[in-house]
């Protein structure tokens, strides 16, 4: 089976002045479509710029990331954006929620930015599943953290993204939220069949993850698969 | 603490405070300006006069007044003014000027000057004559080329560039001309003329002018003299200047208030910025009032460099104020610094600063230290509860209101100024708010994305779309309603057009030139479409008293001592309405009193009604009349409209003139009657409604660069707050912008959003400012000027094209660089 991102020695350096600092280094993985993968890490690993790398959002120093078949290396920004557009779904820590919108806007945008017809309808349905039904004319900051959480989750699965990138979902939540939003997005992302790479620390959220990458210092330390973790080809 | 605090924030604080810089900047250059007029004003007033005293008179002196003349001694000088015709056979052109007679060295004090220079000096003693620029330059007149005025020629001497006392506005009216007297044409005095007397006075010797006049007084009186003192003339410009001066800085006052709804604006949003910040500073153990004063020293600092800096650009613009109201002014006003009006205005930028910031600064004290632990405790920025909130309305209220006071006639006054100014910003407010709820209510939910995102950007938090609203909305207000005004006035005269109204006026013409001028006329294959006898009278009693004993006891108003000029005729014309009583178009002549009708805003002023006793004064022959009927005048047709109309058999014996209407189609046609008439009978005048026109425009072009002028302040109040407004909201903005470029927003969609964003708040300025200048041009035309509604629709969708433009370009360019940033931010943002 071709590998839905293929990671090929993948290096990072920031300079500043005379100084360089390298964040990544010879970074290599493949992720098949299906699989769900946690990266762990202490603070300062390298886990976000790795994630960030493999979604488009920044260039690599060395090394390549293909999506879906694309070299992202190759594309232009306006390229890279369509290709987020279509194939990729985010959550972030801080949900990142447009402030203007109401929760049922938020959740339209990405099939609204494809100019995709019955945005409306899907984002209700998505918004039903994760219990905000109810709550789709609020603003973000009418929402408590787990709601607006949720509704970053449904803007998510939005678009059907084939891959779908997760940074420390629940960093911003207390335990029981947290436990409920984790549920709701594995939940949401085995129905949807999403390729889920997971940034976090948190050991309990790794471990529900088919595969952990662990991070020390900008390299790859381990690399190992969960028992439970269907076998692949 | 204050000083550390703004670390890192100064520039951006600077820049949201620097909506009052504008402000301090108008309202020092204005008051520095009025007070340097003010100055020379009082230095140059016997320049504005030309003499140290002035005896006018509209008939010439009377014996028992030269007696008395003759005995004032000093040096004199004579002046009849007159309008008349002036031809100019060179480019064979004619136009109605105010002729001046002038005999001795008048003006006495003030420079004339003159084109050439040594004109001013001779042309007395060559018998030449001196021109009005505007017409020289109209005419392409050279000096050389003669010019006739009745039936006698003068070589033209030179073009007057400057006459003191004299300024562009009078000339618009009515252009003048000076030639000496001893070549007057005298038949140009004759019966009906509107001439004009004057004798003015040099004195040498320090004499009280003011005890003469008083001396004086009751000769004055009686003969019907009036006078002219230094001291008056002083205190009439001063009173018109200090009234347009005080207009301008109310004006500027509004600059001023639209930057400290700026500074409440900016400081709101700064302070909620750091709510982290004061939150960490109460738990650490800072005390309430001091948390606040650590803001209210920033507001003051700010405010202080802000309004330095307003007074600054304010000597600047105060170079710039002399060339908008050049046309207004008598006198070359020199440039020097007002250090009162600087320090006034600097005083009044910090004072505006810091209490409008009050609003914001009162809710700090609100914060709670829980905030630092937890997000979601109530921030304490909202409430209208706070009685701190309704004092610092209070202080903002107190301040404006004795602002007002300041520069008003009287507190009264000044109390309506403040009222009015609360009151139209009350109106600006509401229709902005209005203007942005329609349209986010009646939002039509089917349009794109990137059509309803950036409409959506407008409520972002902390935004300050209604302040930008108020202040763009302001400036499209002033330039609206100028337009509207502009336009429903010329709408007037072409409705006159339309309607084949006449536009050629022949007046002076004495009763035995009235058959030979309709025959010329009518020769030139012109109608005459009304001739109209008109005999000059004066009010010698009213219901049995006399005029002159109502003048003793000053009972007596402007209307018992005008001069009447009076028409006689048997019917009511298209622009008359009987409003009380029986119009009488014939006299019986078993009738001892006249039926007269009269106008009824004059009856109100002469406190008389139908059936009540006149008795008017033609040429010492007495007339005894009574009031038959009331008539409401449409004085706004162009015609010959009259305040008192008699009946036929009454008047026909006395001496009169005539006045001749008629119509053009062509240029050439008018140019051809003007030629005609200048030929034929050099002393009748002709106006001709085209150059009224003209005048009219030039006279408007002239008023609209002062609105324009004020108006271009607020506009730039507003681009500076949205300047601001972008800045606060950069951070926010590029947090969205790289959101969307994650979520796979490209470029050009991001960009396209912010268009729509700018788009609709320069829209919705648009919108509200033309709103309410449809009302208020609405008003003008109602109640002003008695005219129907014209809106200029052209100048309002150029508006609405306009501040839109000027709104996307202002917000583009603060953010550009927005779109660069890189998504992966988004992933570190607050982590």
């Amino acid at each position: 089976m071709t590998p839905i991102l293929s990671v090929r020695h993948l290096a990072k350096t920031y300079r500043s002045g005379d100084r360089s600092l390298t964040v990544l280094c010879d970074v290599s993985f493949d992720l098949h479509p299906g699989e769900t993968c946690a990266v762990a890490g202490p603070s300062g690993s390298g886990k976000t710029t790795l994630l960030g790398l493999c979604a488009g959002l920044d260039r690599a120093t060395s090394g390549s990331v293909d999506l879906s078949g694309r070299r992202l290396g190759n594309l232009s920004e306006d390229a890279l954006a369509r290709l987020r557009n279509r194939e990729v779904g985010f959550i972030f820590q801080t949900f990142q929620l447009i402030p203007t919108l109401t929760a049922l806007e938020n959740v339209m945008v990405p099939a609204e930015l494809r100019g995709e017809k019955g945005a409306r309808k899907r984002a209700s349905e998505l918004l039903d599943q994760v219990g905000l039904g109810e709550r789709m004319s609020h603003y973000p900051a009418q929402l408590s953290g787990g709601e607006q959480q949720r509704v970053s989750i449904a803007r998510a699965f939005a678009n059907r993204p084939a891959m779908l990138f997760a940074d420390e979902p629940t960093g911003n939540l207390d335990a029981e939220t947290g436990a409920t939003i984790e549920e709701l997005m594995f939940d949401l992302n085995e129905t949807a069949g999403a390729t889920l790479l997971l940034v976090t620390h948190n050991h309990e959220l790794a471990r529900r993850a088919g595969r952990i990458i662990r991070l020390r210092g900008g390299r790859v330390v381990s690399d190992s698969r969960a028992k439970a973790e269907p076998a692949l080809p | 603490m204050a000083w550390r605090d703004s670390r890192g924030s100064r520039r951006q604080l600077a820049l949201f405070l620097s909506a009052m810089v504008v402000g301090v900047a108008a309202l020092v250059a204005i008051s520095s300006f009025g007070s340097n007029l003010r100055k020379v004003v009082d230095r140059e007033a016997k320049t504005l006069l030309g003499a140290d005293l002035m005896l006018e008179s509209g008939r010439p002196f009377g014996s028992a007044m030269e007696a008395a003349i003759d005995s004032m001694g000093g040096t004199q000088a004579r002046l009849v003014s007159f309008p008349s015709m002036a031809w100019f056979p060179a480019g064979r052109h004619s136009r109605l000027m105010t002729v001046r007679a002038v005999e001795g060295a008048f003006p006495f004090y003030g420079a004339l000057e003159t084109t050439p220079a040594d004109a001013a000096n001779r042309w007395l003693a060559d018998g030449g004559a001196l021109v009005d620029r505007a017409v020289m330059d109209l005419f392409d007149a050279q000096p050389g080329d003669s010019v006739r005025i009745g039936r006698r020629f003068y070589p033209i001497a030179g073009r007057i560039d400057k006459m003191p006392g004299e300024n562009q506005m009078m000339s618009l009216f009515s252009p003048r001309i000076y030639i000496p007297a001893a070549q007057l044409d005298s038949t140009l005095l004759s019966r009906g003329s509107q001439a004009e007397y004057a004798l003015a006075f040099r004195f040498d010797d320090g004499r009280d002018i003011e005890a003469l006049v008083e001396r004086m007084g009751p000769r004055l009186r009686e003969e019907e003299v009036r006078y002219d003192t230094v001291a008056e003339i002083r205190e009439g410009w001063d009173e018109g200047l200090t009234n347009l001066y005080r207009f301008l800085n109310v004006i500027a006052f509004v600059a001023v208030l639209l930057g400290g709804i700026g500074v409440a604006g900016a400081v709101h949003a700064y302070v909620r910025r750091r709510l982290a910040m004061i939150a960490v500073l109460r738990c650490l153990g800072a005390g309430v009032w001091r948390t606040c004063a650590v803001y209210a020293l920033q507001t003051l600092a700010m405010g202080l460099a802000s309004s330095a800096a307003g007074a600054a650009l304010g000597i600047g613009v105060q170079a710039l104020v002399p060339l908008a109201l050049q046309d207004f002014l008598p006198v070359t006003v020199p440039f020097s610094i007002s250090w009162g009006s600087l320090g006034a205005g600097m005083a009044l930028g910090v004072g505006a600063a810091v209490a409008f910031a009050l609003f914001p600064l009162v809710s700090v004290r609100r914060v709670s230290p829980l905030l630092a632990l937890r997000a979601s405790v109530e921030n304490g920025l909202s409430g209208l509860k706070d009685p701190l909130w309704w004092g610092a309305l209070g202080i903002v209220a107190a301040g404006i209101a004795a602002f007002a006071i300041g520069n008003a006639p009287s507190p009264g006054v000044g109390l309506g100024y403040a009222a009015g100014l609360a009151a139209g910003f009350l109106a600006l407010l509401s229709t902005a708010k209005s203007v942005v709820w329609a349209t986010r209510r009646f939002f039509p939910s089917g349009w794109s994305y990137i059509w309803r995102q950036g409409l959506a950007n407008l409520f972002r938090p902390d935004n300050q779309t209604t302040m930008l609203v108020l202040s763009l909305g302001l400036g499209a207000f002033a330039i609206g309603t100028l337009f509207g005004v502009q336009r429903t006035l010329l709408g007037q005269l072409e409705l006159s057009e339309a309607l084949r109204l006449p536009n050629m006026v022949l007046f002076d013409i004495q009763s035995d030139e009235i058959d030979p001028v309709t025959d010329m006329v009518q020769a030139q294959g012109l109608p005459v479409l009304d001739s109209i006898p008109i005999v000059t009278m004066r009010l010698a009693s009213v219901n049995g008293r006399a005029v002159r004993a109502m003048q003793e006891d000053s009972t007596a108003t402007w209307a018992h001592r005008r001069e009447y000029r009076v028409t006689y005729r048997d019917h009511l014309t298209e622009s008359e309405k009987v409003a009380a009583g029986e119009f009488i178009g014939a006299a019986d002549p078993n009738d001892p009193r006249a039926p007269v009708s009269l106008d009824e805003d004059i009856a109100r002023e002469l406190e008389v009604g139908v059936g009540d006793s006149l008795a008017f004064d033609v040429q010492g022959q007495l007339i005894p009349a009574r009031v038959a009927s009331l008539r409401e005048v449409e004085w706004r047709r162009i015609g010959a409209n009259f305040y008192v109309v008699f009946p036929t058999g009454v008047l026909e014996e006395t001496p009169r003139f005539h006045v001749l209407l008629s119509r053009t189609e062509t240029a050439d046609a008018a140019s051809g009657l003007q030629r005609a008439v200048a030929d034929g009978y050099p002393s009748v005048s002709i106006i001709d409604l085209s150059l009224v026109l003209s005048t009219f425009d030039a006279i408007f072009s002239s008023v609209s660069f002062v609105v324009r002028f004020m108006a271009s302040f607020s506009i730039l109040t507003g681009i500076i707050v949205l300047v601001g407004a972008v800045v606060v909201s950069r951070a926010q903005r590029r947090r969205e912008s790289v959101l969307l470029k994650t979520l796979g927003a490209s470029r050009s969609e991001v960009l396209r959003i912010m268009t729509v964003e700018y788009f609709f708040l320069g829209f919705f300025a648009a919108l509200t400012g033309l709103s309410l200048s449809f009302a208020a041009v609405w008003a003008f035309a109602a109640f002003l000027f008695d005219a129907p509604f014209r809106p200029d629709i052209v100048a309002a969708l150029a508006l609405l094209v306009a501040v839109p433009l000027l709104t996307i370009a202002t917000g583009l360019v603060n953010s550009r660089g927005i779109y660069r940033r890189s998504p992966l931010e988004v992933l570190r943002a607050e982590t």
